[in-house]
């Protein structure tokens, strides 16, 4: 299958040679290929292209890529609608002052 | 054999590698030490907003200047910034703001900056998404050369610039400590080197202190863990930054879509805290849907944290130390670190290569807190 139609990343739709052309320009590390390209930034946060991208890297440079430099999986796990979080303010305050009442 | 630079900075962060590019591109020999990857601070986790209104001149001089270099550093460091100006709408919520920002307005204007008031009416032609009544807004300022660029971006193309006119830049290298012999600067040491210099510029951020400790000086900032939050990709909303400094939001939408904002959370403290917290969800959910009540079924998607490098008046500490000589003060940017980048680092660089010292950088140095008038800014948000 050609690298160009190679899609490693589909919440940012970044094909295996947009990926390899980053690490030959010097974006080495993991974090820096991140924020470079924004892998791992969308709906998924990485989760299905990051150990792909481990990989190429690893090919690419024939460095093993360190487990720490491995980004951080941020809050939360999946998305959530800002209506339903704001709410979830109110609804806990609410439960706060009947317990109060109490 | 021991290695020498005429400069090494501390710090590979937007001010570190900018100061990096204007120091090689005066001639001389530097070296960057970063301790983790570049950008891996606040620069990496910032909002992206850059801003011209400020409530003191020197910030609003240092922003004005950086907005003009910003607007041909695309083209001057050869990569895309993506440098865009949309604009920063303030929100006013009471008569005493109103007066403030009236009050600002006109210092700006004779720094010669393009910025009005808006009435309430007004709000919804810059940003149609705003609920004027849900946001208890009496008015706002508006400058529309405020905008945004990619903090990440702006500083690979600094590093990249300097790199290629000489400069080292060492990622994953930690500094160990800093050698004077009579109060002068002499050698920096690291895990993998040691180098021999007479200037050391402390652009360490957050870790400042840290830096500074190092050669006796001890600096007034403390680190405030700030969080924010991205949604789902959308198609163009509106294009200025909203902000308000009552409830200290501030949000934009990206170029790629995204919405990006923080808010400070009601139980902050200083101090390294890394994790995120469910209370500024929580707070940032609640306040973001009160601006823009539209935004209700939008997803957010993630949420980071980074640290302000606060002082005192959060204005930044900037320019060569009093006692120990050849250590350079460029932190506590107490926020506003990467808007205030290009102007900054130019500064500070035709300091220590010409000696050259304008009257900003002297009005921000580390010893105007012995002086009891300090002129504090109230234009902070997040």
């Amino acid at each position: 299958m050609s690298e160009k139609k190679t899609i490693v990343c589909r919440c940012e739709d970044l094909t295996k040679k947009e990926i390899v052309e980053a690490i030959q320009e010097g974006y080495t590390d993991l974090e820096e290929l991140r924020r470079k390209l924004r892998i791992g930034m969308g709906p998924c946060q990485g989760r299905v292209c990051l150990p792909l991208v481990k990989r190429i890297l690893k090919q690419v440079t024939g460095e093993k890529v360190k487990q720490e430099s491995f980004p951080t999986f941020r809050p939360p796990l999946v998305p959530v609608s800002l209506g339903s979080l704001a709410k979830l303010k109110v609804e806990s305050k609410k439960k706060k002052q009947s317990k109060d009442q109490e | 054999m021991n290695e020498h630079a005429d400069v090494v900075i501390i710090g590979g962060g937007v001010n570190g590698c900018a100061i990096a590019y204007y120091l090689s591109k005066l001639g001389m020999n530097v070296s960057v030490f970063e301790r983790n990857y570049l950008g891996s601070g606040a620069t990496g986790s910032c909002g992206a907003g850059i801003r011209q209104q400020w409530s003191t001149k020197e910030n609003t001089e240092l922003a004005i200047q950086s907005v003009h270099m910003f607007e041909e550093l695309s083209d001057e460091l050869g990569e895309d910034i993506e440098f865009s100006q949309g604009g920063y709408l303030i929100i006013n919520h009471t008569e005493e703001e109103l007066a403030q920002s009236k009050k600002n307005v006109k210092m700006q204007k004779t720094l010669g900056l393009d910025v009005s008031m808006v009435s309430v009416d007004e709000i919804n032609d810059i940003v149609p998404v705003l609920d004027v009544n849900g946001m208890d807004s009496v008015g706002a300022t508006f400058c529309p050369t405020d905008g945004h660029a990619n903090p990440f971006k702006t500083t690979f193309a600094y590093a990249h610039a300097a790199e290629q006119l000489g400069a080292n830049i060492h990622t994953h290298t930690l500094v160990k400590d800093i050698k004077t012999k009579n109060n002068q600067v002499s050698e920096v040491l690291t895990d993998k080197k040691s180098v021999k210099t007479r200037w050391v510029v402390d652009a360490a951020g957050a870790w400042s202190s840290q830096i500074a400790k190092m050669v006796g000086i001890s600096i007034p900032n403390k680190p405030f863990r700030k969080e924010v939050l991205a949604t789902e990709r959308l198609e163009p909303l509106f294009k200025a930054m909203v902000i308000s400094f009552k409830d200290g939001i501030y949000f934009s939408q990206q170029p790629e879509g995204n919405i990006v904002g923080g808010i400070p959370i009601p139980e902050q403290r200083s101090g390294f805290y890394e994790l995120p917290t469910f209370s500024f969800i929580q707070h940032m959910s609640e306040t973001l849907t009160r601006y823009a009540p539209a935004l209700r079924d939008i997803n957010m998607l993630r949420h980071w944290t980074g640290y302000y490098d606060v002082t005192p008046d959060a204005r930044p500490i900037l320019g060569e130390d009093s006692k120990v000589r050849g250590f350079v003060h460029c932190h506590g940017f107490s926020g506003h670190g990467f808007m205030l980048s290009p102007m900054v680092s130019r500064m500070l660089a035709e300091y220590i290569s010409n000696d050259k010292e304008s009257s900003v950088l002297k009005r921000l140095r580390l010893n105007r807190y012995e002086d009891e008038d300090i002129d504090m800014e109230q234009n902070v948000v997040g």
